[in-house]
């Protein structure tokens, strides 16, 4: 092993460069798939004849698939069919997908978990569907969500490392490139990198857990 | 239209990953189970060392990405002395992994059992273990059920991993059809239906278990 | 990003339609764009090469340094030179030997200098250019290793290859007993031969000279048992750039540039 070798500032750079990378990817991947899983959880619960039926095949496909496999079709097969995305526009797309389809199913537990009364209640009292989702079932919902919703943010981050396999510069594919140039590098690189993936990731759950300690 | 003849000439190469991605989820679902069980009874055991120990594993693992502690025991481990192959290295990951979470629900599991319980066993003369294996435990487990099930649904798609370290599964063998053959789209849609042929009966189980225990309460 | 939303939707789309119908129209069409690629390479000022950056010798990434090194990069400065007008207006992506084709396809690079050999199977995907390098398939070998060649790789012994090459191909033929295991960029497979994980490591003697390179416990045996002649690829049916591609390489060849950086780069044996 060699610590020091391994950990030089030029290597550190370097690896700093593919967390940014993992970073960026991470955070507009999180902001796309917040807004599609809520609106595909939403049209799921919602029970719109056929729509909702499309929109839970849909969904029930992606969330049974491995990531891994949808990183390599969207970079390697939707070509075939005129779809053709840079790696980066293939990572955030392929995360975006498969994301939105877990936090889908998050949302409509989140929502079916609230008392049907309620509902009927708003009905009754005037409101419209879209009205009572919107006002009195969502917000509700929402703050029940919220430690599942993280710890899918955190699976997406972690997700991100797969991504090395259409070589966009990320975190892992930049620590390949460190590590490879001797091999009593490999086991201090995995420390570190383990190490970053930790202290976010880490420090992600506690504030999901403080929000959730809030609540109760 | 779909090209089945891609299907149909490499059904061998297919069949033969599929078998190796069933096999991997299989071994690693028991030994998630055990290290999970193992996890979680010390994470609320009252020996505080114990207690520690639990809770570095449960926060550390689960918060990496399964990839490093797969390349971890593929290429980490033999620069001190351990070579596994793909397959194992893979599987060993994948059980290393999922037991951080199956740990965690079980250990929701534990503690929705009424406190009272523990301690009517206790001071019938049982000890910690004794109460906790023959009363506490086989309630849990019921109450586990379904998170423990989501839990094997990811790790039947994150066994595609082993792909990433020359295991033989599904994935790896998948990807070499479309290197061969040049034909991409297709292959990977095959590849694709076999994970559906495991995980939706999967979820469909979860389901009707979430469902039926949800009636039951 | 509203546009790689609908990408999305349309990515989505595509994948359930295509699984619950399974039906999908292959057009395998070729982008009209008005202005031919050399024009639009000009037009832009700067020419996008695809480049390996896991390659010792032809194209590698230097950590501490920043910069991409090797034969590939060398030669693609001077076809910067010669059809932009400046060595300097080359931008370099990185490519493996998975993903040069549908870089290329997708409109990322503008062509692969990524140690790529001329095949008739893959001519049907892509433009080549003249050869300018000429590989050969070899073995590489921990010093000492009872393997000493093609004959040695029995039942039982384990060759790493990487996915998407013509090696991986080839060595199964080869030595049909052997059991090939596959990875997914020479990193990997490198990094695995020196945990033990096969008893060789098998592609173009070029890009094993690199492995060497690096780390001198390891050695090339057997000669070389076929013959890889590396070319420049670019999107089918761009005749204007693959002529200004041959015409730059010819002019390197004729001023002595190409032996220059040939021998800056190549060992010779």
């Amino acid at each position: 092993m060699d610590i020091a070798g391994a950990l030089s500032v030029d290597h550190l750079k370097f690896l700093a460069d593919g967390f940014k990378v993992t970073l960026f990817i991470a955070f507009i991947s999180i902001i796309l798939s917040f807004i599609i899983g809520i609106l595909l959880g939403t049209l799921r619960f919602a029970k719109i004849p056929f729509l909702s039926k499309v929109v839970a095949v849909i969904v029930e496909t992606i969330r049974n698939m491995p990531l891994l496999l949808i990183i390599f079709f969207t970079f390697f097969a939707l070509p075939e069919i005129g779809v053709k995305l840079s790696p980066t526009a293939a990572a955030i797309s392929a995360l975006t997908l498969f994301e939105s389809a877990m936090l889908a199913e998050i949302v409509r537990s989140g929502l079916n978990s609230i008392d049907k009364g309620q509902i009927e209640a708003a009905r009754s009292s005037g409101l419209t569907y879209i009205q009572t989702l919107r006002i009195v079932v969502m917000p509700q919902a929402l703050r029940r969500m919220v430690p599942p919703i993280v710890s899918q943010f955190i699976s997406l981050l972690k997700d991100t490392s797969l991504c090395v396999v259409i070589a966009l510069p990320e975190f892992m594919h930049n620590a390949q490139i460190v590590y490879a140039q001797n091999v009593n590098y490999v086991i201090p690189i995995f420390v570190v990198v383990a190490l970053m993936y930790f202290i976010v990731n880490y420090c992600l759950s506690l504030i999901a857990r403080r929000l959730e300690s809030k609540q109760a | 239209m779909i090209d089945f003849s891609i299907l149909i000439d490499n059904l061998d190469t297919y069949l033969e990953g599929f078998k190796n991605t069933i096999l991997a989820s299989i071994i690693a679902l028991i030994g998630s189970f055990i290290i999970g069980v193992i996890v979680a009874v010390m994470r609320i055991s009252p020996i505080k060392p114990l207690n520690w120990i639990g809770s570095v594993y449960v926060e550390f693992i689960r918060n990496i990405p399964l990839l490093i502690i797969t390349f971890f025991f593929y290429i980490g481990l033999p620069s001190i002395g351990v070579t596994l192959t793909g397959f194992v290295a893979g599987t060993i990951a994948l059980a290393i992994y999922t037991a951080s979470f199956i740990a965690e629900a079980i250990r929701a599991g534990i503690q929705a059992v009424p406190k009272g319980q523990m301690e009517a066993a206790r001071s019938s003369g049982l000890t910690y273990l004794q109460a906790m294996w023959t009363i506490i435990l086989p309630q849990a487990i019921k109450i586990v059920i379904p998170p423990i099930g989501n839990q094997f649904i990811n790790l039947v798609k994150n066994s595609a991993i082993l792909g990433m370290v020359a295991g033989l599964d599904l994935m790896y063998f998948g990807d070499l059809v479309s290197s061969h053959t040049f034909v991409t789209f297709d292959v990977y849609i095959f590849v694709a239906l076999f994970y559906l042929v495991l995980t939706i009966p999967l979820s469909l189980g979860v389901g009707y278990l979430e469902k039926r225990l949800a009636r039951s309460h | 990003m509203f546009k790689s939303k609908t990408t999305k939707i349309a990515g989505v789309l595509l994948l359930s339609a295509s699984m619950l119908l399974s039906a999908c129209g292959k057009d395998k069409e070729t982008s009209g764009s008005a202005k031919n690629a050399l024009e639009q390479i000009k037009a832009n000022g700067k020419i996008v090469i695809g480049v390996k950056y896991d390659t010792r010798l032809f194209g590698l990434k230097n950590p501490s340094s920043g910069e991409v090194e090797g034969f590939d990069i060398d030669i693609s400065k001077e076809l910067a030179k010669d059809i932009v007008g400046d060595e300097k207006k080359v931008e370099f992506k990185e490519v493996t030997s998975k993903t040069r084709i549908p870089m290329l396809n997708n409109g990322d690079i503008d062509a692969i200098v990524a140690t790529m050999t001329i095949s008739e199977e893959r001519k049907k995907e892509v433009d080549f250019s003249d050869v300018y390098f000429d590989a050969g398939q070899s073995l590489l070998v921990k010093k000492g290793s009872s393997i000493k060649g093609l004959e040695d790789l029995k039942k039982g012994t384990k060759v790493l290859a990487v996915k998407g090459s013509t090696s991986a191909i080839n060595i199964r033929e080869k030595a049909p007993e052997t059991t090939v295991l596959e990875f997914e960029n020479y990193t990997e497979a490198f990094t695995a031969l020196k945990s033990g994980q096969g008893d060789a490591l098998t592609t173009d003697d070029s890009i094993l000279y690199g492995m060497v390179d690096q780390d001198a416990n390891y050695e090339l045996v057997g000669g070389t048992f076929t013959e890889e002649p590396y070319g420049i690829a670019v999107k089918k049916g761009n005749k204007e750039l693959v002529d200004a591609i041959n015409s730059a390489l010819k002019k390197m060849k004729d001023n002595g540039k190409y032996d220059e950086i040939h021998k800056k780069w190549i060992k010779s044996n």
